[in-house]
């Protein structure tokens, strides 16, 4: 429809594209549904989302996300160790980032 | 129980905003790179806040792709987001009303949702606002940096921040699922059926959005026939009553399996 306007136009219109579905997907659940569920199955699937949502965006896109698939299991390995450990979130961002760092730069010089 | 104070939401939005930083560094220097005006990438990060959608939604944007593609894509890499809107109804405090949602769920991401649903009871506006200004504050400025100053970062530093977000995804599920057998259990069925949809030759056809909600739906789906949470429990997680500590929700939970 608008595609064929002007790049800056079209950057706009795409930006407002993104930002209005995805603020409806967050909003339209929140505001539309106020009331306690009572339903058991209901309620535990609900717990159980975050969780599985995580699981399935950490895995295996992390093994990927270094553009090296050494390093990213490497990361992988260590931030899992380290949140199993119970540290805070940012050392096991941060440690992962290093293992990678630490890890590519010892693939470069072998 | 209700946790709402703003101090709290604060501080525990800290470690949220400095791993924001880093994934948002990586977001800006990745927008740049493709060609798009810094300012540009700053205004997509502070009207959406979410990292996926947005890494997919520069990719499409700078390959033309047509709006109805730009919607299609970000409704399946967000709709997760629907799952946990409505998971966090359940979690609100009576005072948290429709006018406080509509803010609310413009903030309404990963991390902010894990850390919030991590509350024991329920949780209140002031709290939800404290624990979101700081994150928010650390997106937009993180994708400042790094389309400012991103690209001048060397390939191997640059490389290495890509594996950040998924370290904060693993600080969020991981000490949950080690106390709470059944989270055990659901989150290592979402991580077999994600990969089984990467390397299964058909399955690796399914866009990555739709992979992550049906994984989700069924990973949880099975937690919640197999595992099924405690009648009394009305926040469905760590105890309404001020009792059931985790590990005693652990019990409960396991008890309730054998039934």
């Amino acid at each position: 429809m608008f595609e064929n306007s002007s790049p800056m136009i079209y950057m706009f219109l795409q930006l407002a594209v993104m930002a209005i579905v995805t603020y409806l997907i967050r909003m339209l659940p929140m505001t539309l549904f106020t009331k306690t569920i009572s339903n058991r199955f209901l309620r535990s699937f609900l717990f159980y989302v975050p969780y599985a949502v995580l699981g399935a965006m950490t895995f295996p896109s992390i093994i990927f996300s270094t553009g090296n698939v050494v390093s990213g299991i490497v990361g992988a390995v260590v931030g899992v160790i380290l949140a199993f450990c119970k540290k805070s979130l940012l050392t096991v961002a941060m440690c992962a980032c290093a293992a990678v760092l630490i890890t590519d730069l010892l693939m470069m010089f072998m | 129980m209700i946790q709402n104070s703003f101090s709290k939401g604060l501080k525990d939005g800290i470690p949220i905003a400095l791993g924001y930083l880093s994934v948002s560094f990586t977001f800006g220097i990745t927008a740049v790179l493709q060609g798009l005006p810094v300012w540009f990438a700053l205004a997509i990060s502070m009207t959406n806040v979410t990292s996926a959608g947005q890494f997919a939604g520069i990719g499409l944007m700078t390959a033309g792709a047509s709006f109805l593609e730009m919607a299609l894509t970000q409704l399946t890499i967000n709709l997760r987001y629907a799952l946990m809107s409505l998971s966090l109804t359940q979690k609100f405090a009576p005072s948290v009303k429709r006018l406080d949602r509509l803010w609310i769920a413009f903030m309404d991401t990963d991390e902010i949702f894990a850390v919030a649903s991590g509350q024991k009871g329920k949780v209140g506006k002031k709290y939800m606002l404290g624990l979101a200004i700081l994150p928010y504050l650390g997106w937009s400025l993180g994708t400042l940096l790094g389309a400012a100053a991103g690209s001048i970062l060397p390939e191997i530093v640059r490389n290495a921040l890509g594996i950040a977000i998924y370290g904060m995804f693993l600080a969020i599920i991981i000490p949950v699922a080690r106390e709470t057998k059944p989270v055990m259990a659901v989150v290592i069925a979402a991580v077999a059926m994600s990969c089984a949809f990467y390397w299964i030759p058909f399955l690796s056809s399914v866009s990555s959005g739709f992979v992550i909600i049906i994984c989700a739906v069924i990973a949880a789906g099975l937690g919640a026939l197999i595992f099924p949470i405690g009648d009394d429990d009305n926040t469905g997680d760590r105890g309404e009553h001020g009792k059931a500590e985790l590990p005693e929700n652990t019990e409960q939970l396991e008890v309730e399996a054998d039934v």
